[in-house]
């Protein structure tokens, strides 16, 4: 470290003992482990029901891995230096040494967090192509949002005249990949299932997507979390995960008609998209044209 | 009386608006009765043209154009002689005064009472959600506070707090008489009141206030009722003084540095709102834009967010959060200035690596707005954007994570004079690097699908902005309470001040990282049970951070009143504000002075920062040279 001393060799403080850093480092690296091992036995999730869940529950676990030891290396200097470094009777006058900057440490400390950051921005790019990959089977689900319920349509199957089944609370069979797409009517909402630790706001005039593959049975929250009016916070519904058999009788029980023919769906591109009765059941604008560039990209 | 109600002051403002309001039905009722519509039934009309009419009317009548006018007019005009500096007794405070140093308390004082009154809102949001299936107020006046706390706070309190910090001491550590623009700088004062009272008025309007939140979504804030234009111009109000303000430091400091203040001798402060002000001109015209774009939508049926007519949803968030993301270094920038000018004086050490801390800062106004579509990860824009914003997202934590790294090496081995200002400061670092970590985990946009628009947002947000900015904010007002004031503050409370608001904040927010995660939205004025506990404790955390507070405002009332007087330098700092009288003289400094070394040569044997021309005013900046003549 350059440092200029006075001609008077005034009595600056002596840097710290060799003995002294490696109790600070001590101190820090135990804090860190106690810190991680503290941030990663916190319950912070709702219960995983989707496959993406798992993946980004990890990214989340190693994220904290990552930043713990951050925070403690800040909060150990600066409460070492408070303790230490703090002035007393007698230094009224005086002042530190006139240490203006340390390139190598200027180097270090600007090539260290880029080297982790560029890591963890490889990782999360990695994991967002992975849940948002394509699987085969996809189940297709129409899920619309309006001031202040939900209703989901399964354009893949319909009831004997022919309108796809349409229900208000969401029933999935586990183990089936779901793509979601996304319409509002009014405003903008955002359909999120904290199980599946997704969500996507609805917006009118597009068609927004995303995919899951619930893994677990059992019933979660469906949540609107996007401010939409003095409703907002009662827009909930119930996902329901069930059993492939089970799903095969909701479906029956719905209406579901295996032999019915299916009507064509016809989506009117009606006069700057004003919300129509689509023949396939729900409510929703018909798509404008730029809307569909989105659909193609959709959650990746 | 005819003669003293036509001079310029409040009373001629106030006595104007009426005139304002009446030149509104002037214009309104013969077109509407022109086009066939009932000319008075429908208020809303009137109404949205009185609200642009009306403040302009009070403005004239303050008299804050009255140059322009006489010098227009070509009558003789009065040429700023800055013989209306100063302020004689509290009542010139009331008044339109171009010195920069009574503008910087009027900005402090009136940004401090919304800090309360926001703060109050908050407190009264807490109360709704102490516990599930609260009943305190409905839902629509609900989403009216937190849509009016985080306006207040933001455009209200912390941009201009910073701006009024600024405008005190900016021109005395250049060495400069006054902004270079004294009667703009007037003018962007009085801008203020004008939109804090829009924003709190529209409570009044029918159909209660604004209640889309701050950030104002389209078509929700299209289509909701009258109290949506009372943010919608409000903001106008507030953006067009941020702009003018930052305009004014931009020419101040590059055209009014003393002679010998090369830009790498100016205090970080300085370079930390040279930053900002480029990030304020840049940006603030884009949510001036947005807000027009509403304004039209909703006056005029212009449906640019109508997607049934062609519009386009997506577009107001791209605009919106173009500003409102570097908005959020508006917020910060001007903290970091704070917290470098403390530690360096405080540590008795030079800022650690002083180029790099300047050249950060401008790293961050480039990067900052690279960033925006991060506040959109989950809104269904094309998904090929939140990789490209991922990764600059993340890489802005780098010039910020030099910065704090500095901060740290400037404290290694220091001197630390471990009073309030200080206190703070540390308390800064330390917080402020949690909403930094929270901010890199949220870049992630695996992540951030879950957590968006969740409590880990609110957590994150008041983090950096309560953690971050507040902090500094308090650092730097009890920094310089001494010059601004002449008095000392009671540094005993101060600590108390300091403590009481460290535990409080983070009972407050800590927890909601969790709430967020495990599942519970933002913005909702009621909450499942398995939510209960939690809230119940950061419900009362919050009301002991709102009780804090109120030993800051009696220790700076009483101080001010009756604290001990202030010398000229309490600090022993080494910048020019130090160099003159506590508070300054009314034209700050009698002779010129000479910049002849770095702002902050704390330990260098006989270092000094200016130089005065009569040479009878030599700073005596009692660094190492003074320790080493009383040894």
């Amino acid at each position: 470290m350059a440092e200029t001393h006075g001609s008077q060799a005034t009595p600056h403080r002596p840097p710290p003992s060799r003995r002294t850093l490696l109790r600070l480092l001590a101190i820090g690296v135990l804090a860190a482990v106690i810190g991680i091992v503290f941030g990663l036995l916190i319950p912070w999730f709702p219960p995983a029901a989707a496959t993406q869940a798992h993946t980004i529950d990890t990214l989340y676990y190693v994220l904290i891995i990552a930043t713990v030891p951050i925070f403690v290396l800040v909060t150990t200097v600066v409460l070492f230096s408070g303790w230490r470094w703090r002035m007393r009777p007698g230094e009224e006058r005086l002042d530190g040494p006139p240490i203006h900057g340390s390139t190598q440490l200027e180097v270090i400390w600007t090539a260290l967090p880029s080297a982790l950051i560029a890591a963890l921005v490889v990782y999360a790019a990695i994991v967002l192509a992975d849940i948002g990959a394509k699987q085969p089977n996809e189940l297709k689900i129409g899920v619309t949002g309006q001031q202040f319920e939900w209703t989901f349509s399964y354009p893949t199957y319909h009831d004997a005249a022919g309108k796809p089944i349409v229900a208000y609370q969401l029933y999935l069979p586990i183990n089936r990949p779901v793509v979601f797409e996304i319409h509002s009517v009014d405003v903008i909402h955002t359909f999120w299932v904290p199980a599946f630790r997704i969500q996507e706001d609805a917006v009118p005039g597009l068609t927004t997507s995303f995919r899951a593959t619930p893994d677990r049975l059992g019933t979660y929250q469906v949540i609107c979390n996007q401010l939409c009016g003095y409703g907002h916070s009662t827009m909930r519904t119930t996902l329901h995960i069930i059993s492939a058999s089970a799903f095969s009788s909701w479906l029956t029980d719905h209406g579901y008609s295996a032999g019915a023919q299916t009507t064509s769906i016809q989506r009117k591109p009606a006069p700057g998209g004003v919300a129509t009765e689509i023949a396939d059941g729900w409510t929703g604008y018909a798509p404008l044209p730029k809307a569909q560039t989105t659909t193609k990209e959709g959650t990746q | 009386m005819i003669a003293r109600l036509r001079r310029p002051g409040l009373h001629r403002g106030i006595l104007a608006i009426p005139l304002g309001i009446g030149f509104a039905y002037a214009i309104v009722l013969p077109i509407r009765a022109a086009s066939h519509y009932h000319p008075v039934l429908d208020g809303t009309a009137i109404l949205q043209v009185a609200m642009i009419a009306a403040p302009f009317a009070f403005l004239i009548g303050l008299g804050a154009f009255d140059y322009w006018f006489y010098w227009a007019s070509g009558r003789p005009s009065r040429p700023e002689d800055h013989s209306g500096h100063g302020a004689r007794s509290w009542k010139d405070y009331f008044r339109v005064n171009t010195d920069h140093k009574v503008i910087g308390v009027q900005y402090v004082v009136h940004s401090f009472l919304y800090f309360l009154i926001g703060g109050l809102f908050a407190m009264l949001m807490r109360v709704q959600l102490a516990q599930p299936g609260g009943k305190f107020v409905d839902a629509n006046t609900y989403n009216g506070l937190f849509s009016v706390h985080a306006t207040v706070l933001i455009f209200l309190f912390v941009i201009p707090v910073f701006a009024g910090l600024a405008n005190f001491v900016l021109p005395l550590m250049i060495g400069a008489p006054d902004m270079a623009f004294p009667r703009l700088n007037a003018l962007s004062f009085w801008l203020l009141p004008i939109a804090g009272l829009m924003l709190l008025g529209s409570f009044f309007a029918p159909g209660g206030s604004f209640a889309s939140g701050w950030t104002a979504y389209a078509p929700l804030s299209t289509t909701a009722p009258i109290g949506q234009v009372f943010f919608t111009l409000g903001v106008q109000f507030a953006g067009a003084s941020s702009i003018a303000t930052a305009l004014n430091f931009l020419v101040t400091i590059i055209t009014m540095r003393a002679p010998g203040m090369s830009f790498f001798r100016m205090p970080l402060l300085v370079w930390a709102n040279f930053s900002t002000s480029l990030l304020v001109v840049i940006a603030t015209p884009f949510i001036a834009a947005s807000q027009f774009f509403v304004l039209l939508d909703r006056a005029l049926g212009f449906n640019f967010f109508n997607a049934g007519s062609g519009g386009d949803v997506l577009m107001y968030q791209h605009v919106f959060w173009f500003y409102s993301h570097p908005a959020v270094y508006i917020m910060m920038l001007p903290g970091f200035g704070i917290i470098s000018e403390v530690i360096a004086v405080k540590a008795r050490k030079p800022i650690f690596g002083y180029r790099m801390m300047a050249f950060s800062l401008l790293a961050i106004v480039i990067l900052g707005f690279t960033v925006w579509a991060h506040h959109m990860f989950t809104s269904g824009m094309p998904g090929w954007l939140r990789d490209p914003m991922m990764i600059t997202t993340a890489i802005i934590a780098v010039p910020t994570g030099v910065k704090i790294f500095s901060w740290l090496a400037t404290l290694w081995r220091g001197v630390l004079h471990m009073d309030t200002p200080m206190l703070w400061a540390m308390g800064f670092i330390t917080m402020f690097t949690l909403g930094g970590i929270s901010g890199v985990m949220l870049a992630m946009v695996p992540f951030d699908l879950h957590v968006s628009k969740t409590y880990f947002i609110v957590a994150h947000i008041h983090y950096v902005l309560f953690g971050g900015s507040v902090f500094t904010i308090f650092a730097g007002v009890y920094y310089w309470f001494p010059k601004m004031t002449g008095r000392m503050y009671d540094e005993r409370l101060g600590k108390w001040h300091f403590w009481t608001t460290l535990v409080f904040f983070n009972a407050t927010f800590a927890p909601m990282h969790l709430i967020g995660i495990q599942g519970m939205p933002r913005r909702v004025a009621d909450y499942s049970s398995q939510f209960a506990t939690w809230n119940l404790i950061i419900s009362i955390a919050s009301w002991g951070l709102g009780l804090s507070t109120l030993i800051f405002i009696y220790n700076m009332v009483v101080s001010w009143r009756g604290g001990p007087r202030a010398v000229a330098n309490p600090w022993r700092g080494l910048t020019l504000e130090w160099q003159v009288s506590s508070p300054p003289p009314i034209f700050n400094f009698d002779s010129l002075p000479t910049i002849v070394g770095g702002p902050y040569e704390y330990g260098v044997p006989g270092a000094v920062h200016a130089v005065f021309r009569d040479g009878a005013d030599v700073p005596a900046p009692a660094t190492t040279r003074a320790m080493v003549t009383q040894e």
